[in-house]
Parts: structure tokens; sequence; C-alpha cells
């Protein structure tokens, strides 16, 4: 009994989603209770199943599901600490998402199609968070681009189908990198799971050029969805997908998906201190660094509200990168624990944004005056994500940095802090002009497409932004609590550096 | 037993195609079911037989060789019967509703396509390089007469050039075959390696059958029939083509060349071949990218897809040779899928030009489901059966240390995700012309349903590979021991 | 000059003929009987191959002959029917004409 929970758990928890995508598509357009109905159970569902391999982990059991592929080669789905991180973030905010994007996409055509695919993304994130080798890993990275770009595409403009080939041209070939760094590892090391620290040391004398380069490809793969910098010109371009899609692909699945296979890189497959020993920590480091910075300079200059959340998001994953490229202990408490408290923050600004946008056709920043008196709920918790994002204490924001700085300290890396407060002060000049303009400025007497909606609807677009700004502010506060994220992640990398 | 059920294999179809030519017309549906629904059950017969003995070798009508006429079944021959058996039997029941009974040509069209079926049948099992030579040819003669069954200009034009360069095929593959028994006095596949001696001619010969076999298999540059045909034959026949009868071709030239030629050091040919394979990837991808109509691109998808078959003979290794078995295979599934949908959608929209099927998604969401899952698999992504192929071709040419091809492979794929998802995104573009699009035909479910099943089995291809690829490795060819 | 060379010779030729004809003639008709030509080079050179070893002929190249002679005439009559067909649609027996009308809107 215990055996099949421990079997089956993981691979039930990422297909739930994929059930429930396919019995959406058979169900198809006109259904549109059942498909609220499937999508709701499902994402429910999918949090129980998540909560239930919690509690078998916190118990000290490994749930694992292995299927062989090829002889000699299996699909593995094995849920640690690490993997529970990424599954409870993806599972709480899909089902925030879901009813956000039930209400937004109310009258839009497709919906079967948006729904079907959007369940079938999750699936992929679930899958990225369980997979317990590269080799699961890449399959589940892929599916997540094919699962996205119908998402991109989802309205049909030309504009839409633009930059969902640009989307692919950096995703794909960024997989075909991957892939090609796979095959040369595992034809130097055979076939080998996640493990804590690193399982390459043995092989670090003999081929550490190889190993370099490998680390160049895989992380040049990883580096696209994580928008490193060169790597993020996608994101602007997706920015024309539905609100529900942006908050989705930007606060969770797909940077999310390239920053944690980032981590599993460094912190699994190769371990940090054979990364300094490669001499890759600094390049990396340095990279993330100046994504951070170019990703909020670039944000500066936007006027569409949601192109400099892209670019702030460019900016902000970079953090995670950092943390686990400076090393020590603290920092990469400091990124890993990003990686939840960004997603939060950043999913809901772009709830936020798309309700500007959907109901007073408020995209642009100068269409934002006074926009805090309409509608002080959503502005609130746009505030809250906002000055999250600044690092402004007690909300969960300011917990990153903080660690981030003081591993950077701790590693004798100093001028990573000249970084981290330039990158504030950018940080606070592309957001606060913002929140001036939203509670200060006079409200236009008309706003440039107000549409008329109905309770329920305004609740389904609203009740998920206060949820998730409930969620950031209780993760600053609460972050003592044994089952915050901070202190999930001091457990994970406690397991790092024994 | 065994001899009885491969002779049934071979001869139940035919017999089934001469009772839909000469019984009226009420009898064609039993013909055909009696024709093709046996099979897979006698099939099992030697299946059981290469589980246990790893193959099976019968004199047909008791003769011996060279008078005779041998059959051998190994588990690469049984692999291939499997997949012609049950790719025709999937489209066949697409086929049923192209060419219903009623249908003014389905007593020609029943006929041919039974015979197309028997003769590819009678060529897997043969052993013989002359009885090869006569199957080759029915099985040419037959597709011809399929593509130009519709009688419209463009297909009867393709079939036209078809039928010119692949009887230069055979011709040439005869004169090869002529100068091998002229120096041998065997025509048996498998014994003639020992008879073959050092000096120009046997090299000669060889090249001379090798090229004739590349006209067939339509390997650049020596492709420049198959676009037409296979673009504007009938949509089943498109699928069973691309899926099945270029494939036997390749699979003639791994015979002969690993079998055949196994103790022969061939270090320069294998590479010239190589070279042709990688161009034949590069060339049909880019001319995919630039194709007008849905058909023709999958057409030139085929002749870039044949080309990683080649790409077995200069890596030449058990991965290689497992890799090219198993994108065989997926192929064939992912391909078949994907014509089959395509004619779905030609026959609902009244075209196939690209410019016009802006939103056909909604008319047809099965068939357009289909093609992108047959695209997936074609492109190599995961989790799908092109995709394993793919990953063991990496192995493979990793294991040879051949860099260049590891980077073709991976260039391949994002050559083939770049056509396929041009349709895609041409198909989920907003219909602003809705107008433009005439008012739909029909499509019977079952139809949609069929190129579904074939890409689902593509799909599925990508996790199940063990009893395939333990098939394969059990028959790895003499040279190629792992 | 013995005859087995004699029949090698003569194949080639003929064959050399054929392959000529089939790439530079237009017609149809030409192509088809071009192959032909072809066909029966290496029919000769197959014949050539059974003269007597030890005094007695070999059957099977003969054999393979007549096979080859019965494939290639029922190749050949498929194809003049299908010219048949391409000229009562198109009005020319050539494959000039190019193979894709471009009937764009």
């Amino acid at each position: 009994m215990m055996t099949a929970a421990l079997f089956w758990t993981p691979f039930l928890a990422v297909s739930v989603s994929a059930l429930a995508g396919l019995a959406i598509f058979i169900a198809g357009e006109e259904r549109a209770r059942l498909r609220i109905g499937l999508n709701l159970t499902a994402a429910v569902l999918k949090l129980v199943l998540v909560s239930l391999i919690g509690i078998l982990v916190l118990q000290g059991y490994e749930p694992e599901f292995r299927f062989s592929l090829v002889p000699g080669l299996d699909l593995v789905l094995r849920a640690d600490a690490l993997s529970l991180l990424f599954a409870s973030l993806s599972a709480v905010l899909w089902l925030v998402t879901t009813v956000y994007a039930i209400a937004y996409l109310e009258r839009s055509p497709n919906r079967a199609r948006f729904f079907g695919f959007f369940s079938l993304c999750v699936t992929a994130t679930m899958g990225i968070s369980m997979a317990g080798n590269l080799l699961t890993f890449f399959i589940f990275y892929e599916l997540l681009t094919l699962t996205t770009w119908p998402l991109v595409v989802h309205t049909g403009t030309a504009a839409a189908v633009r930059s969902g080939a640009k989307y692919l041209r950096y995703t794909l070939t960024g997989g075909a990198f991957f892939l090609i760094g796979l095959i040369w590892l595992y034809g130097i090391t055979g076939p080998q799971g996640f493990s804590p620290g690193g399982t390459l040391t043995a092989y670090a004398g003999e081929y550490r050029n190889s190993l370099q380069i490998i680390f160049f490809l895989l992380a040049a793969g990883l580096g696209v969805k994580a928008a490193l910098f060169p790597l993020h010109g996608w994101l602007p371009a997706a920015m024309v997908a539905p609100a529900p899609v942006s908050a989705l692909l930007h606060a969770v699945a797909v940077v999310k998906a390239g920053a944690f296979g980032l981590i599993r890189l460094v912190e699994d497959v190769y371990g940090s201190s054979l990364l300094t020993e490669l001499s890759l920590d600094v390049p990396l480091m340095s990279i993330a660094a100046f994504t951070i910075l170019y990703g909020s300079f670039q944000a500066l200059r936007q006027i569409d509200l949601k192109k400099r959340l892209a670019f702030s998001t460019v900016s902000q994953v970079s953090y995670i990168i950092l943390g686990i490229a400076i090393g020590g202990p603290i920092a990469t408490i400091g990124g890993l624990v990003h990686l939840v408290h960004q997603g939060v923050m950043k999913i809901i600004l772009f709830f936020c944004a798309g309700i500007f946008a959907n109901l007073l056709g408020a995209k642009r920043i100068d269409q934002l005056d006074g926009i805090g008196r309409r509608m002080p709920w959503t502005s609130t918790c746009f505030t809250i994500g906002a000055l999250g994002m600044v690092g402004l204490p007690p909300i969960a924001g300011f917990i990153s940095k903080w660690y981030l700085g003081a591993g950077a300290v701790a590693d004798s890396h100093e001028w990573i802090i000249a970084v981290l407060v330039l990158s504030t002060l950018l940080n606070a000049s592309y957001f606060l002009p913002v929140l001036k303009r939203i509670w200060l400025h006079a409200p236009p007497d008309e706003w440039p497409a107000e549409v008329v909606v109905g309770k329920m609807e305004i609740g389904g677009l609203v009740g998920p932004a206060i949820v998730a700004a409930a969620l950031a502010l209780s993760m600053g506060v609460l972050a003592g609590h044994p089952l915050s994220p901070l202190s999930w992640v001091r457990d994970i990398v406690g397991a790092y550096s024994p | 037993m065994t001899t009885e059920a491969l002779a049934l294999i071979v001869f139940l179809p035919l017999l089934a195609a001469v009772g839909s030519l000469v019984l009226p017309r009420p009898a064609l549906g039993v013909m055909i079911r009696i024709g093709l629904l046996p099979l897979p059950i006698l099939l099992l017969v030697p299946t059981v037989e290469v589980v246990r003995n790893g193959g099976y070798r019968v004199m047909m009508a008791g003769y011996d060789a060279p008078l005779g006429i041998s059959w051998q079944l190994d588990p690469l021959s049984l692999l291939m019967l499997w997949l012609n058996v049950g790719m025709t039997i999937f489209v066949s029941l697409h086929a049923s509703f192209s060419f219903p009974a009623d249908h003014p040509k389905a007593d020609r069209f029943w006929p041919l396509w039974l015979m197309l079926f028997s003769a590819m049948n009678a060529l897997l099992l043969s052993a013989d390089l002359f009885n090869i030579y006569v199957t080759l040819e029915l099985v040419t003669l037959t597709a011809i007469g399929l593509i130009a069954i519709e009688g419209k200009s463009l297909a009867l034009r393709a079939a036209m050039r078809y039928l010119l360069l692949a009887l230069l095929g055979s011709l040439l593959y005869l004169l090869g075959v002529g100068l091998m028994y002229g120096q041998t006095g065997v025509l048996d596949l498998y014994l003639m390696a020992e008879y073959l001696s050092t000096g120009w001619l046997a090299p000669t010969a060889i090249a001379i059958m090798l090229v004739g076999l590349l006209i067939k298999a339509a390997i650049f540059p020596l492709h420049a029939w198959l676009p037409a045909a296979h673009g504007n034959a009938p949509g089943p026949v498109s699928a069973i083509l691309s899926a099945m009868v270029v494939k036997v071709s390749i699979y003639l030239i791994w015979r002969i060349w690993f079998w055949t030629l196994a103790d022969w050091e061939l270090e320069h040919a294998a590479r010239l071949l190589g070279i042709l394979g990688a161009l034949a990837i590069l060339y049909g991808s880019l001319a995919a990218l630039v194709q007008q109509r849905l058909k023709m691109v999958i057409a030139y998808s085929t002749v870039a897809q044949l080309g990683y078959l080649l790409l077995v003979i200069p890596l030449a290794n058990s991965l290689a040779f497992q890799a090219g078995s198993y994108h065989l295979l997926s192929h064939g599934l992912a391909k078949a899928a994907m014509f089959l949908a395509a004619a779905n959608i030609l026959r609902s929209v009244g075209t196939d030009r690209l410019s016009r099927l802006a939103g056909v998604d909604q008319r047809l969401p099965l068939d357009v489901f289909a093609l992108a899952l047959g695209g997936v698999s074609i492109m190599g992504l995961p989790p799908s059966g092109g995709f394993l192929a793919k990953w063991l071709f990496l192995q493979a040419a990793w294991q040879a240390q051949a860099w260049e091809f590891v980077l073709l492979i991976a260039t391949g794929g994002l050559l083939a995700a770049a056509y396929l998802f041009r349709v895609l995104a041409v198909v989920c573009l907003h219909p602003r012309h809705r107008r433009h699009l005439p008012p739909p035909n029909r499509v019977p479910d079952l139809a949609s349903i069929a190129a579904l099943l074939l890409a689902v089995a593509a799909i599925l291809a990508g996790f199940t590979s063990a009893p395939v690829l333990n098939l394969v490795q059990s028959g790895l060819p003499p040279g190629l021991l792992p | 000059m013995d005859s087995a060379t004699l029949y090698v010779l003569a194949a080639a030729v003929l064959f050399g003929l054929g392959l000529d004809g089939l790439i530079v003639c237009e017609h149809l008709m030409r192509k088809l009987f071009a192959l032909n030509i072809m066909g029966s080079a290496i029919f000769i050179l197959l014949v050539a191959t059974s003269a007597p070893i030890n005094d007695k002929p070999d059957p099977v190249p003969q054999a393979l002959v007549l096979t080859g002679i019965v494939v290639a005439v029922s190749a050949t009559a498929f194809g003049l029917a299908l010219i048949v067909r391409l000229c009562r649609e198109s009005g020319k027996a050539t494959l000039s004409v190019d193979d894709e009308p471009e009937n764009d809107d």
C-alpha cells in the first residue's frame, strides 16, 4: 500500500492536469459549465496531491515513479524537498490563475483550446518540478514549450503569430543546445539522477574542458527560458498573450522552469563546489548581475505596463540565478526563496495589469492616472506587489534580497552588494512613479475602453489578486513559521552543505 | 505452420485483389476485409517463431536456390511487416471513406491497393535479389496506378514522372543484379556475401544497384519525383507512399549494405551516403519551408526525413541501427497521420493552399490535432517516437564521435520545427476573411479518427520503445554486434 | 574478340543509347522506348552471363530474362496507357510544362 502510494503519487500529480486538459478538449467549446468544473476540480485535486506528497516527504519518504523509455534510460518522477517547493508554488498559483482566467476569458472565443493547453502547460510544469534526472527534465521542458505556444498565439492576430514564432525560435534553439549538452554529458557519465551536491566531481579531472562546454550548452538551453541576457528577447514579445497567460508564463511556468533547471543543474548535477573548481561560477554570476541591471534599465524605458513588468521579470529572475551562482548557503537560500517570492509577487502585478486593461482599457502607464480611486482593491494589490518587488519590508521580496546580500558578503563577492543596491534603486524608479500615478494623480473624465461586467466576473478577477497579495504579505511576515517558504528553503540548502 | 502463415500473408491480399477486380461490386467490401483483417492474426505465428528462434527461412515451392525462391524472416523484416500491416489497415479505414464501394473509382482503387499491400509483404520477405526486383516493380507500378487513379492532370504528370524515374531505377537495380549473378552464380541476398570476390566488378555492380535503389528511395539529389507524386496523390495513397513505399527501398539498401556487404571496408562510400543523407535533410527541410500547399510541405518533409535513414550507414553502430529502425517506425506513423489529416482538410476546405487554411482548427479540430501531434514526432520533440529516434541517433553519433552528425540532427530538428510550426501558425490565425472559406464538405468522423489514432500511436511510441528496440537488437546485422 | 565481349559491348552501347534518349528526348513515347532499349541492353547482358562454362548453359539467367521481359512488357503497357491518358487530359505528350500551376486566388 505504502509502496504503491510512493510509486504512483508523483505520476498522478503530474498527470491529473493532463487528463483534465484532454477532457477539456473533448468536452468542446460549448459546454462551459463542464469545463469550469473540470478546471477547478483538477486544480483542487492537484493541490491535494501535492500536499499529500508534501506530507510524505516531511515524514522522510521519497516518492518515486520510474518508467523505462529506452532500455537503460528511465523517465523518473521523484519528489524531494526542492521539487515540492516548485510544485506547491505552481499548484497554488494554478488554482488562483484558473479562477482568474475563467473570469478573464468569459466572452472570448476558443476557450476550450485555451484551457486545454493551459492544463497541459501545468502538467509540464509539474513534470519539471518532479523530474528526477536531466532527461526527464528535458522531456517536460520541451513539452512546456509546445503547450505554451498555442497560448501565446491564442488571439490569432498577426502580431501574436509573429511573437509566437519568435518565442519558438528562442526556446527550440535553446532546447537543441540543451539536448546536445545532455547527449554529451550522458556520453561521459551514463544516465544519472539528481543528487544534492552534484554527481560529477569524479569526472572533473579527466573531462574538465568537456564539462565546461557541457555546462555552457545546458545553461544556454535553460537561460533562454530563464530570460538571461542575451537570450531574453522572446519574453517582452510574448506579452501579446492574454493576461492570465502572461501571469502564468512569467510568474511560474516558463521563466521559472528555466530558473529551476539552473538550480538543478548547479546544485544537483554539478554541485556548487565543482562549479567554482571549473571556474564557471563567476561567469554565471556576472551574467546574472548584468541581466538584473539590464532588465531594470529596459523596464524604465517602457511605457506599456505589461512590457515594463516583462522586463522587470527579466531582471528579477536573475536574482535566483545570482543566488545559486554565488554558491554559499546563505546566498543559495536567497536565490531559492526568491523563486517562490518573485512568483507570487509577479502574478499579483500581472493579474492587476490584466484587470486594468480588460475592464478599463488602461494599458499604458500614463493611462493609470487616478485608477486607485476607481479600483481601490486592485490598486492596493498592485501596490503590495510593486513594493515587494522593490524590496520593502515586510513584504516577501525583502527577505530574498537580504539573504542575497548577506550571502554575497559571506562569500566575499562585495561587488554584488553594489549590484543589489543599484537594482533596488532602479526597481524603485520604475515602480514608484506608477504608484504615484495610481494614487496621487487625478482620474480622467473617461477611461480608454470601459466595459460593464457582472459581480461574479469582478470577483473572479479581483479575488485571485487579493489572495496572491495576502500570500505575498504573509510569506514576508510569517517567514519564521516552520512551513513558510523560507524555512522550507533552509532545509533544502541544509542538505547541500552538510 | 509458419510457412503457411507467411504464404497467406502474401497471397491472401493478392487473392482479395483479384477477387475485388473480377467479382461484382457488392462483394467488394467482403474482399477488402478478407484481404486485410486476418493479417495481424496471421502475423502472430511468424512473430512467435522469430521471438523463439530469431528467424525463419523457407524455400518456396520446394525448389532449391537458385531456381527456387527463398524467403527469409528476421527481426527487421518482421518489424517492417508489422508496420506495413498495421499502417495499411489504419489507412484503409480512411480509404474506405475516400473510396467507398459506390465511388466510381472504387473498383480500380481497391484491387490496386490490395495488390500493393501484397507486393510489399512479398518484398519484405524475399531473400532473392531477382524476386525482389519483381516485387519492387510490382510495388512501383501499383503505387503509380494509385497516384493517377483520380485522373487529375497534376497527379497524372506526377505519376508519369515517377514512372520514368522508377523504371530507370529498376533497370539499374536489375543491371546490378545481373552483374552480381554473373560473378557469383547465386541470387540469394544472404548467401551472396560468400561468393563476392574482390576486384572492380563487384563494387561496380553494387554501386549501380544502389543508385537504382536511391532513385526509388527518393534520396537527394534523386528525389525530384517524390514531392509532386506524394503531394498530388489521393490522401490515403500519399500516406502509404510516404510511410511505407519509399521505406522499403531504404530497407533494401540496408539489407544489401549491412548483410550482403557485411565484410567489406566501404568507408568512403559510407561517407558519401552520409553526405547524401545530410543534404537530403537540409534540402528537404528548406524546400518544405517555402511550399505554398500543405501536402507539398508534408511531401518535402518526407524527402528530409528519409535522409536520417541513410545516416545509419556511415554511423554504422548498433545504436544507429536501432535509431534508424525506430525512426522508420515513428516517421511512418506520424507521416501517415499527417497525410490523412491533410486529406481531410483538403476535402473539407476544397484546397490545401496554406493561405486559405486560417481558422481551419475550428472546423476540423481532430485533424488539426492529428497534424500537430504528428508534427511533434517529426520535429523529434518529446514525448514522441520521433524524439526517441532522435535521441538514439544522437547517442549513436556521439558514440561514433561524429560531431558533424550531432550538429546535423539538431539542425534538422529545428528546421522541421520551422516548417511545421509555419503550418500550425497559419491554421491558428484568426480567419479575417471567413467568407472566403467555402461551405464545408463533410468529413466523416471516422476518417478524422483514423488520422488521430495514427498520430497518437506516434506519440505513444515515445513511451513504449522496449519491445521494438529489443526486437531490433536481437536481429542486428552481422557486422554490427553490440 | 570473343562472343562474350561482343555481347557486353553491345549491351553497353544499347544502354548508353537508351540513357541518352531518356534524358534528351522530350516526347514521352520516346522516353518510354528509350527505357525499353535500356532494358534490352540489360537482358543481353544477362543472357551473356549464361554462356556455357562446362558445355551446359546456365538456365537461371534465361529464366530471369524471360521474367524480366514480362515485367518490361507490362510496365510499358502501363506507361503507354498513362501517356494516352495524360495526352487526353492536357493535349500534350510531354512533361515540359510546369508541375505546379499557380492558381492562387
